[in-house]
């Protein structure tokens, strides 16, 4: 609850978002399963922001079908040798840890053999190398490992537990996911958005046919603001698997609005200029001054269904643990 | 109905598409796109040898005579090869306006040499604020001495850096947003008081922002009729709208196939995703939308040359917001199926996905075409 007041109220007053790698994602783990080692050194570090975090989760050949990742770790005394590649890594540029899923076990099932460990970045053998994506950001990457030497004392609980560690984050991940506080501020920029915009000599906001798909997402919103609220007050620990509901709704009405956003514009959405996108950029806007970023990131959030567990992957645990199909 | 194409149509279908897929590979147009021009001369020179740049122009005027179902065929190759250069600006939108507005003499000064690929035109009519809106022009052209002097500002006006020649839309009367009043002028865009600031387009075209700032031009310089050139823009506009369409269905057939190709290829769970039925779904939703887009956009087409205004607005506005639409989930259910891939740089499949969004942002959206036919039994 009070992680989802603090949410709302940062997104309400515009504040940058917090990259939640270290603070929502891995120290939950650390907190439940980590050794008082882990706790007392990388809980603190990660408060203080000391350590840029990121997610050694999906591999060129294991998307939605994670349990099937390859990467090795390899127990040699108190060490682990790891060799393998992760991809998909969210500032991995900046990052100074990884915590990764890795294969210790290939004799047993799938998701036995798989243990959750932390990585430094730094280490000798890694390799960072960027993915583009279709708006021309760099954000993602690939990571490579090769005889990457992790101490022992790095893995998080047992071996061949991190499939389960994997899970109790992915329901932490999902119900930030669902991002209620960013998106009011995302409706509340297309409105002054569409309140600007002309179609026929008056306010895009008038026109009836704009108007009432922007209504439509309003109440979507609305609707999923109680969801969270319902999912919150039903559970004081992790949220279960409805939290998969916020995961797909959160991440469709995202994609709405910057949808709506974007079709505002209307022939402004044509330009691309990545220029005039840095902080420090002087030039001229080409038409209104907010629609520079729009439709590029109307392209960039497309990730936002795929990421975190595809809908498609969201909508089978709905019907396996919630409908019993 | 007849829906073969004659064995000219088909003759060109053949050349062109094997031109586009033998020379115009992804690495290749990725190179033009970052070339300082953003399209190729030396495929622009292609086009002109094989006839396509004077397609539709009149044959006394270096041209073929052809219609709008022989651009169908043109743009669906253009859209299939996800070509840069800028046919529909100069060759549809540019020609066929000197063709249905022009004089003899700037037909014999303008359509024989964009035909062999030497003049580029666009046509520069939307503005701040104008939207879609054909007659919201405010660029004025005031009348001095024998000639007249232009002044304003065109937004997004296609390849405007890079035209020899713009067609510009300006107020000899009225007041903005009055049907009456609109006249057509031909500038070259060296003249003085011409600028043209040049930038990218999401889709990996070019667009400018043109300033007019008191250029001075002759009597000779007026397109097509005096204070009504709005019926004339309107029926290029509709043209340039059934071409989108078409390249539209060009797009739209290898974002299919690609998406096709990757969802039988990729290998999850120890399958092939495309085992999946709520993938097969998804894909064949893509089949009905490209099918269904390929009827109304042939529709529009064999329309868009009607002599009835009220019979080629129906079907062009039809064919356009339905592309639009389905051109939209088309686009996002690809990105989808490809996963992670679909959103980087590095495949094709989000490169078509984003010119197949952008087609409905050109010469009217969804919206607009929506609105016109609601609007038109009224």
């Amino acid at each position: 609850m009070q992680n989802h007041i603090f949410d709302e109220e940062t997104a309400a007053a515009g504040a940058p978002r917090l990259i939640p790698f270290g603070l929502n994602m891995v120290a939950p783990v650390i907190m439940a399963y980590g050794s008082a080692w882990q706790k007392d050194f990388y809980l603190s570090r990660i408060r203080t922001n000391q350590d840029w975090w990121c997610q050694g989760y999906s591999e060129p050949g294991s998307g939605s079908d994670l349990a099937s990742l390859k990467t090795r770790a390899v127990r040699q005394g108190d060490e682990y040798v790891v060799n393998g590649q992760k991809t998909w890594t969210t500032l991995a540029q900046h990052a100074d840890m990884i915590f990764c899923l890795v294969r210790t076990d290939t004799t047993v099932k799938k998701q036995e053999g798989i243990s959750f460990i932390l990585i430094d970045m730094h280490s000798p053998g890694i390799t960072v190398r960027p993915i583009l994506t279709l708006d021309e950001e760099r954000e993602v990457n690939e990571v490579f490992f090769e005889d990457v030497k992790v101490p022992a004392a790095n893995l998080v609980g047992q071996e061949g537990k991190g499939w389960t560690y994997a899970k109790y984050l992915l329901g932490y991940e999902r119900t930030g996911i669902a991002g209620v506080g960013a998106s009011k501020r995302e409706l509340a920029t297309l409105k002054h958005i569409a309140e600007r915009q002309l179609k026929n000599g008056r306010p895009l906001a008038v026109d009836p046919v704009f108007a009432s798909r922007v209504a439509e997402v309003e109440i979507e919103l609305l609707a999923l603001e109680m969801t969270v609220m319902r999912v919150l007050a039903s559970r004081g620990k992790s949220p279960g698997p409805e939290a998969s509901i916020l995961k797909i709704k959160g991440t469709e009405i995202q994609q709405a609005l910057t949808e709506l956003m974007m079709d505002a514009l209307g022939p402004h959405a044509l330009p691309f200029r990545p220029e005039a996108m840095t902080l420090d950029a002087e030039d001229e806007p080409v038409g209104p001054d907010y629609a520079a970023p729009l439709a590029a990131r109307y392209f960039n959030y497309r990730k936002v269904t795929i990421y975190g567990g595809s809908n498609e992957i969201q909508r089978n645990i709905i019907a396996q643990m919630v409908l019993g199909l | 109905m007849d829906f073969s194409f004659t064995e000219e149509q088909q003759l060109l279908r053949d050349s062109v598409a094997r031109y586009i897929e033998r020379e115009y590979t992804f690495e290749k147009r990725r190179a033009i796109q970052r070339s300082a021009e953003g399209f190729s001369r030396e495929v622009w020179s292609q086009f002109a040898e094989m006839g396509l740049l004077g397609l539709t122009s009149p044959e006394r005027f270096g041209g073929y005579g052809g219609g709008a179902v022989d651009t169908f065929v043109v743009m669906q190759a253009i859209g299939n090869g996800l070509v840069l250069e800028p046919y529909l600006a100069s060759a549809v939108l540019g020609a066929g306006l000197v063709t249905r507005a022009g004089t003899a003499a700037q037909k014999e000064s303008l359509l024989p040499a964009a035909a062999r690929g030497e003049l580029l035109l666009t046509l520069a009519h939307a503005e701040i604020g104008s939207r879609y809106e054909l007659a919201a022009v405010s660029t004025t052209a005031r009348r001095q001495g024998a000639g007249f002097v232009l002044s304003g500002f065109k937004t997004v006006v296609p390849w405007g850096a890079q035209a020899d020649a713009l067609i510009v839309s300006a107020r000899t009367a009225g007041s903005p947003r009055d049907a009456r009043g609109v006249s057509l002028f031909v500038l070259d865009r060296g003249m003085k008081g011409v600028s043209a600031r040049d930038y990218r387009t999401i889709d990996g075209q070019r667009a400018a922002e043109v300033r007019l700032d008191n250029v001075a031009v002759g009597e000779d310089a007026v397109l097509g009729a005096m204070d009504d050139a709005l019926p004339a823009l309107e029926s290029i506009t509709d043209i340039g709208a059934a071409a989108l369409c078409a390249e539209g269905v060009g797009v739209m057939e290898t974002l299919n196939a690609q998406t096709l190709d990757y969802i039988k290829t990729r290998q999850q769970f120890g399958q092939p995703i495309g085992r999946f039925q709520v993938l097969q779904h998804r894909a064949v939703d893509m089949f009905i939308h490209l099918e269904q887009s390929k009827s109304i956009a042939m529709l529009a087409a064999v329309r868009a040359d009607a002599a009835d205004p009220a019979e080629r607005r129906r079907a062009v506005s039809a064919a356009k917001a339905h592309v639009g639409r389905s051109g939209r989930r088309v686009s996002q259910i690809a990105i989808q199926l490809h996963g992670g891939m679909g959103v980087t740089d590095e495949l094709p499949a989000s490169h078509y996905a984003k010119r197949l969004t952008m087609i409905d942002f050109h010469l009217g959206d969804t919206d607009f075409h929506l609105e016109r036919i609601a609007s038109a039994g009224r």
